[in-house]
């Protein structure tokens, strides 16, 4: 079905090629098991479909419907992870990841490290999060920082199709736990299919970009539209260095400070909440290492301190867009 | 019938003039998302109107609910007015909620509904801690914690029937069992034959009720109610239903078996139960008519009025957040 869409309009958006990954791994390697709630065939494969057809194709021992028990299926993941299986759950809403803290953060995050490397972890847990949907205030929430800071965790956001295939391989093979969030706007977006076969590095930024005023550090939903703050600079002369971090947790410090040590200016873009955000780590680390080189303090963009608001025009003034993007890189250059 | 409860004539047509108000909710609520007018996420509880009305005519207007993102068949029964709710639904300044929550989190403390979550199985322990106070305080209140059949298969059910049974705690716990969680069958995520036989290990009651039934859904209510009014702790009520319009509205309820919503929606219980009111002299279809008609001009009102109110000022973002407003 996917193969279909592609050829016909040669784009496939996120779903088709998180599907794509998902049967090559299953295809790959028997170890690769699936479940989360709705995700086998007769419940549709999933709320939107990324898991369409596994359960059919591999069978419903392999590709498993849930009880709605996050803690449950992050708890068997753990333990089928542990024996050498390669767990993919799934947890609906990033939001719902809450109700599973206790294996995420406790457990997933610490057992190799506490049994001295005799055991480890290596499960992926795929989540969706995003505002823009007018879900209100459980629906949408960024945890990336949260599970950032907690030492043990990968954590990968993906920014197009062919970007949420690489990676998400990436993060199925890895032998640690990674959480793997998925945009719920960028779903249905279309992008260029991926290359069957190809991995992304975890761990490994993507100058996607190049520029020489302003280094514009962003990753998921904000790569559009840095994407686009670049383009509309270069028309007043301004050259913006876009790059997408892709993986959050570890984050690729060498190539942001390669970058931001060339254009000596930076800005760090996320859509979650900006107080105690990935953008603070990361201007911290740039301030500590490229203090004497910067020409204007790092900016950060993110969300105002707030749950996300239901009403449509506080949701527009809540989520961070391009005219905050572009106001930040121009702060850096004084403009 | 064997019914140790039955309402009186007034309690009868009270029942039914709630049922009537979920119902055209419902139908208006999915008409005007249709015309675009109010976007909304919208989890329809057509289908399960008697289960809020047979238990509210049983609280007072101090008692307490906790409810769930599928929750308007409930919070109407329990007295949300209509303009304070359409105006939150369409995100309005004047919304129970000033726009800020809206329709998975309608909150409204005036008439009880305390409580609106998202999350599946978070109303329960916090009925549990409603119900504490007023066992504390002893102010004779109950509270009451609605919540889905896939939500008896998280840990917060269980922790929290333990709790209350431990406690005995003015709380009633019911589960609004449409056989569906989201896409999925309850028998293949649930090891229980019956929701309620999960009351049995922590001791304390728990019933099976046709939840389609007025009658018997009133029996059960207040039985659990008056039970716990007076001291004796909580109980389970399951109350079997069905979701006509599927898990979110713009489902296309491709899981379901074929025939398996038709068969539910041809033995709709609204209808159903006028003709009953007529059948047995509680009332005549033109008292009906008129009351329906009533009911249906002031959805419509509440509607007009959401639709030409004020959005919220973006300043809101800054203000409830704490109690203090965050300085710009
Ligand atoms: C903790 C958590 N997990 C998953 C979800 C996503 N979700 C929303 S409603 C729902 C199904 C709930 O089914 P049930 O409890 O039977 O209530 P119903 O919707 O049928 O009224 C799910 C899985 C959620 N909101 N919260
Ligand atoms: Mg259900």
């Amino acid at each position: 079905m996917e193969n279909a869409a592609a050829s016909k309009s040669q784009k496939v958006n996120m779903i088709q090629a998180l599907n794509m990954a998902l049967h090559e791994a299953m295809e790959k390697d028997k170890n690769v098991i699936v479940f989360g709630e709705d995700v086998a065939d007769p419940e549709e494969g999933g709320i939107v479909g990324v898991t369409k057809g596994l359960s059919t194709k591999y069978g419903e021992l392999r590709v498993r419907s849930t009880p709605i028990s996050e803690q449950a299926i992050v708890g068997a993941a753990i333990g089928a992870g542990i024996v050498g299986m390669r767990p993919v759950a799934e947890i609906m809403l990033m939001n719902f990841t809450t109700v599973a803290m206790d294996m995420i953060v406790n457990h997933a995050a610490k057992l190799r490290f506490m049994s001295g490397g005799q055991t480890h972890v290596p499960i992926t847990i795929r989540t969706a999060t995003g505002s823009g949907l007018g879900v209100g205030g459980q629906h949408a929430d960024y945890y990336e920082a949260w599970f950032a800071h907690v030492p043990g965790l990968k954590v990968v956001m993906p920014s197009s199709p062919a970007e949420a295939y690489g990676l998400l391989l990436s993060c199925i093979e890895d032998d640690d736990p990674c959480i793997f969030v998925e945009n719920t706007l960028l779903y249905f977006a279309p992008g260029t299919p991926p290359v069957p076969g190809t991995r992304i590095p975890l761990g490994k930024a993507n100058v996607i970009r190049e520029g020489n005023d302003v280094t514009l550090i962003c990753y998921g939903p904000h790569v559009a539209p840095s994407l686009a703050v670049a383009d509309a600079l270069s028309q007043e002369n301004i050259s913006v260095e876009v790059i997408d971090l892709r993986t959050i947790a570890p984050w690729d410090k060498a190539t942001v400070l390669a970058s931001v040590a060339k254009t000596r200016r930076a800005v760090i873009t996320h859509e979650a909440v900006k107080p105690f955000g990935v953008g603070a780590e990361i201007s911290s680390v740039i301030h500590e290492e490229l203090f004497s080189q910067l020409k204007a303090p790092v900016q950060r963009v993110g969300a105002p301190y707030s749950p996300v608001p239901y009403s449509k025009p506080l949701e527009t003034a809540f989520m961070p867009g391009i005219e905050t993007i572009k106001a930040a890189v121009l702060k850096t250059i004084n403009r | 019938m064997g019914l140790a409860h039955t309402p009186d004539r007034a309690t009868l047509l009270d029942i039914y003039r709630k049922m009537t108000l979920i119902k055209q909710n419902d139908e208006k609520s999915r008409a005007i998302i249709l015309s675009g007018k109010i976007p909304m996420v919208y989890y329809s509880p057509r289908g399960q109107e008697v289960i809020p009305s047979a238990i509210s005519v049983n609280l007072k207007a101090t008692d307490n609910i906790c409810t769930i993102y599928r929750g308007t068949h409930d919070m109407l029964a329990k007295g949300v007015p209509l303009k304070d709710l359409w105006a939150e639904l369409a995100g309005k300044s004047t919304g129970t909620c000033k726009g800020k929550g809206g329709p998975m989190h309608i909150t409204h403390p005036a008439s009880g509904v305390l409580v609106t979550t998202g999350i599946v199985g978070s109303s329960l322990p916090i009925a549990n801690g409603v119900a504490l106070a007023s066992q504390i305080r002893g102010d004779g209140g109950v509270a009451v914690a609605y919540f889905g059949d896939g939500a008896s298969n998280i840990g917060a059910f269980h922790e929290a029937l333990n709790m209350a049974a431990v406690w005995k705690l003015p709380v009633i716990f019911v589960c609004q069992n449409n056989l569906y969680g989201e896409h999925t069958k309850y028998e293949k995520t649930t090891a229980a034959k019956r929701v309620a036989d999960r009351a049995d290990s922590y001791q304390i009651p728990g019933v099976r009720v046709d939840g389609n039934d007025p009658l018997a859904m009133y029996d059960a209510a207040k039985t659990a109610i008056d039970r716990a009014r007076a001291g004796d702790g909580p109980t389970l009520i399951e109350a079997m239903t069905f979701r006509f319009y599927g898990h979110v509205f713009g489902d296309a309820d491709r899981y379901m078996d074929d025939g398996e919503k038709k068969a539910a929606m041809a033995n709709d219980p609204v209808p159903r139960f006028r003709q009953w009111l007529i059948d047995n002299g509680h009332s005549s279809d033109a008292d009906l008519s008129a009351m329906e008609t009533a009911v249906g001009k002031e959805i419509d009102e509440a509607i007009e009025a959401a639709i030409a109110a004020p959005f919220p000022d973006v300043a809101e973002l800054r203000k409830d957040v704490f109690a203090e407003e965050i300085p710009a």
